[in-house]
């Protein structure tokens, strides 16, 4: 299983993405994450990279084989469509935030973003993480948000999933994302993904 | 037990495991997170150094004292510790000494992509190449014993994706390990010519056995399995190789230098077509080339930049994977990174431009200000270089141009390397303006403390370096300190010391808005009455964008800081009533 995870620096990424290297890891796979630290998180573009399997080498996605890209942002979540597998997934976060270009006024954000998007060979799901996030008590969530949206999609048991959260954020904080992983899984489930590409 | 560790934490983890009691590091991506680990063990002596010279010289000196020690940075860190490494190669060591070194090939948090084998072979000390984090582990115990036995620090380089990635590690007991004897011994480690000209024999002849040993050592792994492609690889670049190719032949270097020059001719004899697969420079390459051995390496495999499975694909197998194609991406704008909302660095860079300044800059967070909209930094090229190139551009067109520079520099930098510039500039009798930007953080590379900050690596109270009395003691007459909020005062002294005729300098002092105890972080503010004319949007604050002839602020991202309110001429922007 390769998932991607295509956000801004500052959103929180890399925790969501240890949560799922953790869960993975509780379910006896082998299993790699690649991470970004630095200069990138400053607010720029992060992509992490998750896989597990029987054996995996190396720690990145090849271009063309990623099962799921889970994006944090639409914009950042197009930018990697080329790392998804025909058939393959797109979750996203209806949220946007303009880079510093578009504020600038030196680029634009591509208003049929969305069309274009839907208009590829794989399955899409947008969510409004940042909503939910704020519902489950604070907006930092979406990351957990997220990863319930994603956790709707598989067949791997919620259980696991909630000892992987738990696992990955302090006690303290454990509660109010158990709350947001419930929402972002129970809310995906009622979003439908557009359906019109599914033989592929 | 197993677990899933970081790279740079696993490295951590094997100073642990392997006896290591002492740990000193000058933070920079992608190595930081290894002494941040290894801070958590409480036997291990860890410290924050004022730069990579430093912790290496405290390294060298634990080791002679008997300590295994671990010495942490990343690749242009060893452009500062090089002196320190040249001169302990032909001495050698006692306790083993291990350097730490992460490359960052495709620039990810770097200036270049310089390849720190290099420095194995200009220092004629062995390099070994983790490929994952397990390996990470066990080779900083294999680096620790090939230290002891063959005299010799050692270098584990490490990359963005080793130290960056997390992959399964079987955590083992610690290994007793005794603190060793101080060696007392001049003949070894005073490197007067007539006991370094000795050294430099034995340095020659430990190459030699470090050679032998690559021939038999398990860090040099063969695999044979089809023998129409053989592979010789090293690090990061095995895993890549072996998910494209996993049915070739591979020779697996984990000691990467000195090469093993029998079991490469073996490997080479034993299959059709051999490639070398290395990121970075043809080290290996070429010196397997230079034997009239014949490999296919740099002709396919590019120079520049990270290697991935697709670049191996498309390389070997001309090959590529049939994934979505879409022209979406060519479109997307890119997303820098830039300064976060309420950041104190953005006001000074605001005046700086306003004044029309040369600013001679350096690098941390601040160096963000050198893009559009701030677009305020003409120079930034080495930690600690704007106090000494701003004193170049005097130096170069004289003082009427020194009138309209400003060197500015990040508090971290200068106890890191900008201290003796300053002291250039007033032995040399320059007129340069120097900022020291003291936000009480390195923050760059994830927050972290330095002298300057008060604090160790532990988090207890120490002696923070006075830059005033710093300043006062190189002979710096001009001194002036400005809370880095306040732009009108910091604009009038700003314009005050550049035209003065000797040197200052000036500290603008505020913490990093996202340490813990920062001050800041009020009601976000909320713009109403706006007339379009733009002002604000010059301080590239992400929280105010500009849409329908209106700027607008976002509570999300506003923390308050009121930078803004201080350029809007009509009073637009004001705390939500
Ligand atoms: C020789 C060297 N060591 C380490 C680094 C990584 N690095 C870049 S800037 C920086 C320090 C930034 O701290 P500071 O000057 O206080 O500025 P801030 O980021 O806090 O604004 C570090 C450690 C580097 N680029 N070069
Ligand atoms: S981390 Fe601190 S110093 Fe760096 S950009 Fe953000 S606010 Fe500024
Ligand atoms: S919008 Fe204004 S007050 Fe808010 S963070 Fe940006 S500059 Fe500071």
């Amino acid at each position: 299983m390769n998932i991607l995870l295509a956000a801004v620096g500052g959103q929180g990424a890399v925790l969501a993405s240890r949560i799922l290297g953790k869960m993975a890891q509780n379910s006896g796979l082998d299993v790699k994450v690649s991470e970004v630290h630095g200069m990138s998180q400053r607010g720029g573009s992060v992509v992490t990279y998750v896989r597990f399997g029987e054996k995996i080498h190396s720690p990145i996605i090849e271009k063309g084989t990623a099962d799921i890209i889970l994006a944090f942002e639409m914009l950042e979540g197009a930018r990697y469509v080329e790392w998804l597998k025909p058939g393959g997934t797109l979750i996203t976060s209806s949220q946007r935030i303009d880079p510093m270009p578009v504020i600038t006024g030196t680029a634009e954000y591509p208003e049929d973003l969305e069309e274009r998007i839907q208009a590829l060979p794989i399955h899409y799901k947008v969510i409004d993480a940042l909503t939910y996030a704020r519902e489950a008590g604070n907006p930092k969530t979406i990351n957990v948000v997220l990863i319930g949206a994603l956790a709707s999609t598989t067949d791997i048991e919620e259980e696991k999933w909630h000892t992987a959260i738990k696992e990955s954020v302090p006690d303290k904080l454990a509660d109010i994302n158990l709350k947001a992983f419930k929402i972002g899984f129970e809310m995906s489930q009622l979003t439908k993904s557009n359906g019109e590409n599914d033989e592929i | 037990m197993k677990n899933i560790l970081l790279g740079n934490e696993a490295v951590a983890r094997g100073a642990f495991e392997y006896g290591v009691t002492v740990a000193s590091a000058y933070p920079g991506t992608p190595s930081t997170e290894i002494t941040e680990n290894i801070k958590k063990y409480e036997n291990i002596n860890t410290e924050w150094s004022p730069n990579e010279k430093v912790a290496l010289e405290v390294g060298i000196g634990a080791s002679i004292a008997g300590a295994r020690t671990i010495v942490s940075m990343k690749h242009v860190g060893l452009n500062v510790a090089a002196d320190a490494l040249m001169s302990i190669s032909y001495p050698g060591v006692n306790a083993g000494l291990l350097l730490a070194v992460a490359d960052d090939p495709s620039q990810h948090s770097s200036q270049n992509e310089q390849d720190t084998r290099y420095y194995g072979m200009a220092a004629k000390v062995p390099v070994l190449e983790p490929s994952d984090s397990q390996e990470c582990k066990d080779f900083v115990g294999h680096g620790l014993k090939i230290s002891e036995t063959f005299d010799t620090p050692v270098i584990l380089r490490l990359n963005t994706r080793i130290s960056h990635s997390q992959s399964m590690v079987e955590l083992q007991e610690k290994v007793p390990y005794q603190l060793k004897e101080y060696d007392k011994n001049p003949n070894k480690y005073i490197v007067a010519p007539a006991v370094a000209k000795k050294r430099r024999v034995i340095a020659e002849e430990r190459l030699r056995k470090l050679e032998e040993f690559a021939e038999t050592t398990e860090l040099n792994t063969v695999e044979y399995k089809n023998r129409d492609i053989g592979i010789i690889t090293s690090g990061i670049a095995y895993q890549y190789s072996k998910e494209v190719l996993p049915d070739a032949s591979y020779l697996k270097l984990g000691l990467s230098y000195p090469l093993p020059r029998k079991k490469i001719t073996e490997f080479i004899k034993n299959c059709k077509i051999v490639y070398v697969i290395e990121e970075l420079e043809p080290i290996m390459e070429e010196k397997i080339k230079s034997w009239g051995l014949s490999v296919i390496g740099k002709e396919v495999i590019p120079i520049i930049g990270e290697l991935n499975q697709e670049i191996v694909r498309a390389s070997v197998l001309r090959k590529t994977i049939d994934g979505v194609k879409s022209e979406l991406s060519k479109e997307i704008p890119v997303r820098p990174p830039v300064l976060c909302p309420g950041c104190h660095h953005r006001g000074v860079f605001y005046v700086l431009k306003k004044l029309k300044l040369h600013v001679s800059g350096d690098i941390g967070c601040y160096t963000l200000a050198a893009f559009a909209p701030l677009s305020a930094m003409d120079t930034s090229i080495c930690m600690g270089a704007s106090i000494g190139m701003a004193f170049g551009f005097e130096k170069a067109r004289g003082k009427e141009f020194s009138k309209k520079t400003v060197a500015v520099i990040g508090d971290s930098t200068f106890i890191h390397s900008g201290i003796t510039a300053l002291i250039d500039v007033v032995y040399n009798q320059g007129n340069t303006t120097v900022i020291i930007l003291d936000n009480s953080t390195t923050a760059m590379t994830g927050h972290q403390d330095h002298p300057g900050t008060g604090c160790t690596i532990r988090g207890e109270k120490s002696h923070a370096v006075d830059f005033v009395a710093l300043a006062k003691a190189i002979g710096i007459k001009r001194i002036q300190t400005v809370d880095a909020h306040d732009i009108t005062e910091l604009e009038r002294i700003v314009l005050e010391e550049t035209q003065a005729e000797e040197p200052s300098v000036i500290i603008t002092k505020r913490p990093c808005v996202l340490l813990k105890n920062a001050s800041l972080i009020h009601e976000p503010l909320s713009i109403t009455g706006c007339k379009g004319c733009k002002a604000c949007m010059k301080i590239g604050c992400p929280a105010i964008s500009f849409s329908s002839g209106k700027a607008e602020i976002k509570k999300d991202l506003c923390v308050g800081c009121e930078l803004c309110t201080r350029i809007c001429e009509f009073d637009a922007i004001k705390k939500e009533a």
